[in-house]
């Protein structure tokens, strides 16, 4: 076949089309495949192995610790850093050693040249232990202490001992935390909400006789719950003291541990694949259900995932109505002119404006400005502490509302322009006015386009990461913004936020490279999250586009 | 000339006929149209119309692709309104209340003078919530008072049999036929004056055709109709009178009967027996 006639056939299209197809579809999956390997591995509970390691300056020492990274290097790198490395070698692995204990040696991880590895084995004896301080521990276990006493130092014992220890200590934390957290948190508030009173009533000059025993009484009463519970907490406080276990550490120095720290505790090298599987499982449900621990570079990420969904959630409200409003105007009711297309240009030109500048308009213009003012209409009696004069997660929401309103706009006025005219006569005929065809027949039809709009907005609203960090995102927050103190919803809080959470993991975080799978395992559950609130709209849209099938024609 | 020439006050010149002039005399009559010119931005789409519609009678408009008569339908319940640059000057009577005075609420005139369009037209709703649109919009939302409308509207349109059982269902769902019956129910549900039927069997199959000219044949008792169609046999079969417009003008308007065996006009005849158009 002659190659004119070849390229006239359209072949040449064809393949050009599958091949971009193709590498799109490589791209997403790649980067998928990436996230999840790297995210997902950090939960497996891996072997801890033991070395015999000859270090620079020939000193022999025993090494405990995972191995968390590996890499070659060349001979020459490390022989200029002092390293003796055989000649035979132009490549040589090294590893990059979780040795933990930071409380002693300072910092998480060893670099380990593995021709310098005289022995490597895997006792079953090895422990891990999980802390709230200092990062994990790993060692021997030598002996379970409850106050001065020992209870056991035999070695056949001393496991089961200490698993009984720790459970106590963790009913005993949980029951610690339930109290400082929710008992205690709820008392703050309403002490708090006291003292507004008291400075409003200030405010408004009523503050008489009776309503200062009204304020007086409440707080009585609130520092003798208070008091109570002070008091059970300090019980609680010394009884988790109470308990200490030591463990001998890879220099043979042993260390007391109290087991008011441990998480949890477990012995990897004996562990079945199934023992394992569980334990991977549990670590992967404590990531999205618990609070994150040491600034964030352990524990879960619960409160940044319930963040995100809840400020998308009060975006797609908030920018729903404004967005159809603005659309059904533009489309219906404007005479179509200059003007129109100016304002439907400049809504496009919104679309491309780069995020951070939405940011920054929406703390000059939402928080300080409208916020400000809310506070001194409002809320005076808190001033000069800010209420809404400070990012919260209801400017965040509104200021992702006015980034993704052009796409909510662009899309309603599309599906708006799709609805045959002769429903909209049907209707007029029949008696209806403008408005009423309008709301009864044109916007229920247009509501899947209105859905896809909405799809959009979310998608680029759950990933938008910049302009938050202006406007209301912050590291840790102390509490939800939806929580068990009336009124449930406080849209003035500062919350956390996926996206900014791998920022700061990743970036701002003091260990750095035990905090690096966390990155990717938060960025896969922020894909997930995404995907989650896409899937339930995409959902809601194709039942509506099944009830509006429009006119065949 | 003589006095019939003007029939209740109307200038009927065009009608030229006196056997049709006195036949209008004896009708109670719905709508008068009087020197109506249309203009769409600089074009002139109606010239100089002058005509009355008798009540409880089917006045059927005959004429060419683009000769005007779906846009003189449309003047009756100012359809033509949405239509941006449309101007309108003469004057249209419904029984006595010129419906262009600046008085008149469109939206109650739209009630009094239904419209059935070409293309069926129902609302991506169930079967019953496509009836009761119309009185939905007129405030009315007692259960009781809407079962009744729209069953009695759907007898009027000949559904009721078919769709009793079926109210729930989309009404996007039924045949074509069904679909316009279904939007004359509409229509009738709110009990209009008059009756616009803008081609309505043009898209339907020669069975749903018949069902819905005995349907016209039947809605004559309570309602005035006004019909375009091309098919000139439609309006042999299903109309009183009969206007033939060529060019925005009305050339010919006489009782049906008379319109079809003996035209006034060389176009009319050339028409009707199919020489253009």
């Amino acid at each position: 076949m002659r190659i004119g006639d070849w390229f006239k056939s359209g072949s040449p299209w064809i393949w050009l089309n599958a091949a971009a197809v193709s590498a799109s579809l490589i791209m997403v999956f790649g980067l998928l495949t990436l996230i999840l390997v790297r995210g997902m591995g950090f939960f497996w509970p891996s072997d801890v192995h033991q070395f015999q390691y000859l270090t620079k300056d020939n000193e022999k020492v025993t090494l405990i610790g995972e191995i968390w990274d590996e890499e070659s290097v060349k001979r020459e790198t490390l022989v200029e850093n002092g390293f003796t490395i055989p000649e035979n070698f132009d490549f040589v692995n090294r590893y990059l050693l979780k040795v933990g204990n930071r409380e002693v040696y300072g910092t998480d991880f060893k670099l380990v040249v593995t021709p310098n590895i005289l022995e490597q084995s895997e006792p079953d004896e090895l422990v891990v232990v999980v802390r709230r301080e200092w990062g994990n521990f790993y060692g021997y276990l030598k002996s379970v202490k409850q106050g001065d006493q020992v209870i056991t130092s035999d070695p056949e014992k001393v496991w089961l001992a200490f698993q009984e220890h720790m459970q106590r200590a963790l009913e005993l934390h949980e029951e610690i935390e339930e109290i400082q957290k929710d008992d205690i948190g709820k008392i703050n508030y309403g002490m708090e909400t006291l003292r507004l009173k008291q400075r409003r009533y200030e405010l408004d000059n009523e503050w008489n006789d009776e309503n200062r025993a009204d304020v007086e009484a409440q707080r009585a009463e609130l520092q003798q719950r208070y008091e109570v519970l002070q008091k059970r907490l300090n019980t609680l406080n010394e009884e988790i003291a109470r308990d200490s276990f030591t463990a001998q550490i890879q220099t043979g120095q042993e260390v007391t541990i109290p087991f008011a720290h441990v998480v949890k505790a477990y012995k990897p090298n004996q562990m079945s694949v199934f023992a394992k599987l569980g334990m991977y499982l549990s670590n992967i449900w404590e990531f999205v259900s618990e609070d994150p621990r040491e600034a964030n570079t352990e524990g879960g990420v619960f409160p940044a995932i319930f963040g995100t969904v809840m400020m998308v959630i009060i975006m797609a409200v908030l920018v729903t109505p404004l967005g159809v409003i603005a659309a059904v105007y533009l489309r219906e009711y404007a005479r179509q002119g200059p003007l129109t297309r100016t304002i439907r240009i400049a809504v496009n030109n919104l679309a491309g404006v780069p995020s951070i500048v939405y940011g920054v308009f929406g703390l000059g213009f939402f928080v300080y400005f409208l916020g400000g003012n809310l506070d001194r209409l409002f809320f005076p009696e808190a001033l000069p502490a800010p209420t809404f004069g400070t990012p919260g997660i209801m400017w965040s929401s509104l200021t992702l509302a006015i980034l993704t309103l052009p796409v909510v706009i662009v899309a309603t006025e599309e599906g708006l322009s799709r609805i045959p005219r002769s429903i909209r006569e049907g209707s007029l005929a029949l008696g209806a006015t403008k408005f009423e065809t309008l709301w009864r027949t044109v916007i229920p039809m247009s509501s899947p386009a209105i859905m896809t709009g909405l799809i959009l907005a979310v998608a680029r609203a759950a990933g938008e990461v910049a302009p938050l960090m202006l406007v209301g995102v912050v590291k840790l927050a102390p509490s939800m913004p939806l929580d068990g103190n009336a009124p449930f919803i406080h849209l003035d809080r500062k919350f956390m936020h996926l996206g900014f959470h791998i920022y700061d993991v990743g970036f701002q975080s003091p260990n750095v490279e035990a905090a690096r799978p966390l990155v990717y395992a938060t960025s896969l559950l922020l894909v997930l999250v995404i995907i989650a609130l896409n899937l339930v709209a995409i959902q809601i849209r194709n039942r509506l586009r099944e009830k509006y099938r429009a006119l065949e024609s | 000339m003589k006095d019939s020439t003007l029939t209740h006050g109307i200038n009927l010149d065009a009608l030229g006929r006196d056997s049709t002039a006195s036949q209008l005399e004896d009708e109670q009559l719905a709508l008068e149209v009087k020197n109506l010119n249309l203009f769409y931005g600089d074009s002139q789409a109606l010239y100089d119309i002058n005509m009355v519609v008798p009540q409880n009678r089917v006045t059927a408009f005959i004429g060419p692709s683009g000769c005007g008569k779906s846009t003189l339908l449309r003047c009756f319940n100012r359809m033509n309104d949405l239509v941006d640059g449309c101007r309108i000057n003469g004057e249209i009577t419904l029984h006595g209340d010129d419906i262009y005075s600046k008085a008149v609420n469109v939206a109650s005139l739209r009630r009094r003078v239904g419209m059935v369009f070409q293309k069926p037209n129902p609302f991506p709703k169930s079967v019953y919530e496509n009836v009761a649109y119309g009185l939905r919009i007129m405030g009315i939302n007692d259960k009781r008072r809407l079962d009744e409308a729209v069953e009695k509207a759907l007898k009027g349109a000949a559904l009721w049999d078919e769709m009793k059982d079926r109210l729930d269902d989309n009404a996007l769902g039924m045949s074509g036929g069904q679909q316009q019956r279904l939007v004359i129910a509409r229509a009738i549900a709110i009990e209009p004056e008059v009756l616009l039927l803008d081609e309505p069997a043009s898209a339907l199959d020669p069975i749903s055709t018949l069902k819905i000219e005995e349907l016209i044949y039947e809605l004559k008792e309570n309602y005035t109709i006004i019909i375009v169609t091309h098919n000139m046999q439609q309006a042999a079969r299903v109309s009183d009178y009969t206007a033939f417009l060529y060019m925005g003008k009305m050339i010919e308007y006489a009782d049906t009967n008379t319109l079809f065996t003996n035209p006034n006009e060389k176009q009319t005849e050339d028409y009707i027996t199919g020489r253009y158009g």
